[in-house]
């Protein structure tokens, strides 16, 4: 028998430790789930983790893509993260990532033919602005209505999927596109487009912000009053108050903060990596975020690795389909796994387990 | 309700639990805000101001709760000390936290209140209700409140700790500040306070001085005999 004991204080080692222990428990039930699929687990598990970085074959074209991958995350993750330490939950960023694709893109084309170097910070700015303004929808909700911002963040996603695939069918489409859905292509647009900035790094403009995003929020968490203000207003919303925290500007900043953070993000990637405006733009990046935000303990430096390590398994799951033939959603089942085991490995920092022979007590 | 606090004077407020003590903190704490009139801090009108323009006017409190509310269970005491003495103890830069003055505020309630702790880097919940409950006090006092308000300062405190509590607080009155003391310790308020008035209902008795005040009496004040009704909350006090 066994029984769990509440820690009075959580453990110290296992805050740490837990986002291994959930790496590797994910390894080994992803190797099950790759078993019963009737691929070679160890084979599965080694072009997942391993292949992308280290292997000859495939190396040279996934070790940029990891960079390109991971920015967009760490970038929304990196917002996410102070509103769900200040126990703010935005989970809609996903939608604020379309937005902000969508406001960039628009801003730029409205000055198509252009060669401006004024164009791309425009774009920037509008794509930033975008997801800030679709986060204040639930946020101003919640603050004037105390609706939950959970629900109409998240239902405004599908509001804002919908939107984009309006745009690239409608006002944003191609004009010389042959009448196909889809914006003009903003890589190929040199003021608009958001290059490679050191060639075989997978480097550009979102994974420089994403970088610039990290440093802030460990500055602001650890010096900033709006940092404790947020640390203060998630362990303890009591003494929050007594402290003259005021709640409601909480909840504008922070939800403003992810969601700029996630609408650029969007724009980085669209004018970037996706460049255009497709029916279907978003790849889930908005929701990833949230399990790369826990995975790195909703710390800006482990936010940094968990989205490294997030984007490995994008690039090896893509490889494991390829080489292997295993489907997507394997792939998205073994994401998810590890969000599942984070929070249930969780338990260890918060309680012990005892083990207790039969008869004893 | 209508009370009034002198500078210099210590005014207990008793009753048993539940007949509006918190609600009393909270609306003189700022949590829950009024009328800008309903609260006056030597006639300037602090009733629409929150906890840290109370604070910065010089109304200090310490509600009952000590972890979850006075307290950020999980925070070092250093950053505890920052929770209500940012302003008065000038903790801030351009909205950037000085640690280090913080961290020097937080070793100097220690030193001073006699905390037992090994250091300031210690979370609250780490302390003894007695320590944390010195340290939570020591706080405030060490701000130089005009008017310091605390609500069961020694509530399930150790007898040395206690007595240590009552005389800092007879300490800041004696300094010239207006003291207000809510307790369901009816012999600690005959102890340190010079008046009294008992809380029944949401409603407050007439102020009497504690000197010559019978046990009968107070027993017929708390049981609401004297129940003065109006929701008029005045503090004032005089240079």
């Amino acid at each position: 028998m066994f029984r769990l004991e509440k820690r009075p204080t959580p453990s110290t080692f296992w805050i740490y430790a837990t986002p291994f222990l959930a790496v590797a428990l994910t390894m080994v039930a992803g190797g099950i789930l790759f078993a019963i699929l009737g691929k070679d687990p160890v084979a599965a598990i080694k072009l997942i983790f391993f292949d992308p970085l280290f292997s000859a074959d495939y190396a040279s074209y996934a070790r940029p893509q990891l960079l390109v991958k991971a920015g967009p995350l760490i970038l929304i993750a990196i917002g996410l993260s102070l509103g769900f330490r200040a126990g703010i939950w935005n989970i809609g960023a996903e939608g604020q990532y379309v937005i902000g694709a969508l406001c960039g893109a628009a801003a730029g084309l409205a000055f198509f033919p252009t060669d401006s170097r004024w164009v791309f910070p425009l774009m920037v700015a509008a794509g930033a602005l975008g997801g800030f303004l679709w986060a204040m929808i639930p946020a101003i909700l919640r603050t004037k209505f105390n609706t939950n911002e959970i629900l109409v963040s998240l239902l405004l996603v599908y509001v804002a999927k919908q939107l984009i695939a309006s745009a690239a069918l409608n006002f944003l489409r191609n004009p010389d596109g042959a009448g196909f859905p889809g914006s003009r292509n903003l890589a190929q647009i040199p003021a608009m487009a958001n290059p490679e900035l050191i060639p075989g790094t997978g480097l550009h403009w979102g994974g420089v912000a994403a970088i610039l995003a990290v440093g802030v929020a460990y500055v602001m968490l650890q010096r900033h009053i709006l940092g404790y203000q947020i640390k203060l207003a998630g362990q303890a919303p009591r003494a929050a108050r007594f402290a003259g925290v005021n709640s409601d500007r909480l909840i504008v900043l922070c939800m403003g903060f992810s969601g700029a953070l996630a609408g650029m993000a969007g724009f980085f990637e669209v004018s970037g990596p996706a460049g255009q405006i497709t029916i279907d733009f978003g790849a889930g990046y908005g929701f990833t975020a949230i399990i790369v935000a826990f995975l790195g303990r909703l710390n800006p430096i482990g936010i940094f690795f968990a989205g490294l390590l997030m984007a490995l398994t994008y690039i090896g799951g893509e490889l494991a389909q390829l080489v292997l033939g295993l489907p997507a959603a394997a792939i998205q089942a073994f994401q998810g796994m590890l969000l599942f085991f984070l929070l249930a490995v969780d338990l260890l920092a918060n309680y012990r387990i005892r083990f207790i022979l039969p008869g004893a007590r | 309700m209508t009370l009034q606090v002198r500078a210099g004077e210590v005014l207990g407020i008793g009753g048993v639990a539940g007949n509006g003590q918190d609600e009393l903190l909270l609306a003189l704490s700022g949590e829950v805000r009024a009328r800008p009139e309903a609260i006056q801090l030597g006639g300037k009108p602090v009733g629409a101001m929150g906890p840290n323009e109370r604070r910065h006017a010089g109304l200090l409190t310490a509600p009952e709760e000590r972890l979850g509310h006075a307290a950020a269970p999980d925070m070092s005491l250093t950053e505890n000390a920052f929770l209500t003495g940012a302003d008065r103890k000038r903790l801030t830069r351009n909205g950037f936290v000085d640690w280090r003055e913080t961290q020097i505020f937080a070793e100097d309630i220690i030193k001073t209140f006699d905390v037992r702790t090994p250091g300031p880097g210690v979370a609250a919940r780490a302390l003894s209700g007695g320590n944390l409950q010195k340290f939570v006090i020591g706080r405030e006092i060490l701000q130089n409140p005009f008017v310091i308000v605390v609500n069961q300062p020694t509530w399930g405190v150790d007898a040395a700790a206690a007595a240590f509590i009552r005389q800092a607080l007879l300490d800041r009155a004696a300094a010239g500040a207006a003291v207000l003391v809510i307790s369901q310790d009816i012999d600690e308020i005959l102890e340190i306070a010079d008046k009294f008035a008992a809380l029944n209902g949401g409603r407050l008795s007439e102020p009497v001085p504690t000197e010559g005040l019978t046990v009968d009496r107070i027993g017929l004040m708390l049981g609401g005999a004297q129940g003065h009704s109006g929701a008029e909350e005045v503090q004032h006090v005089p240079a």
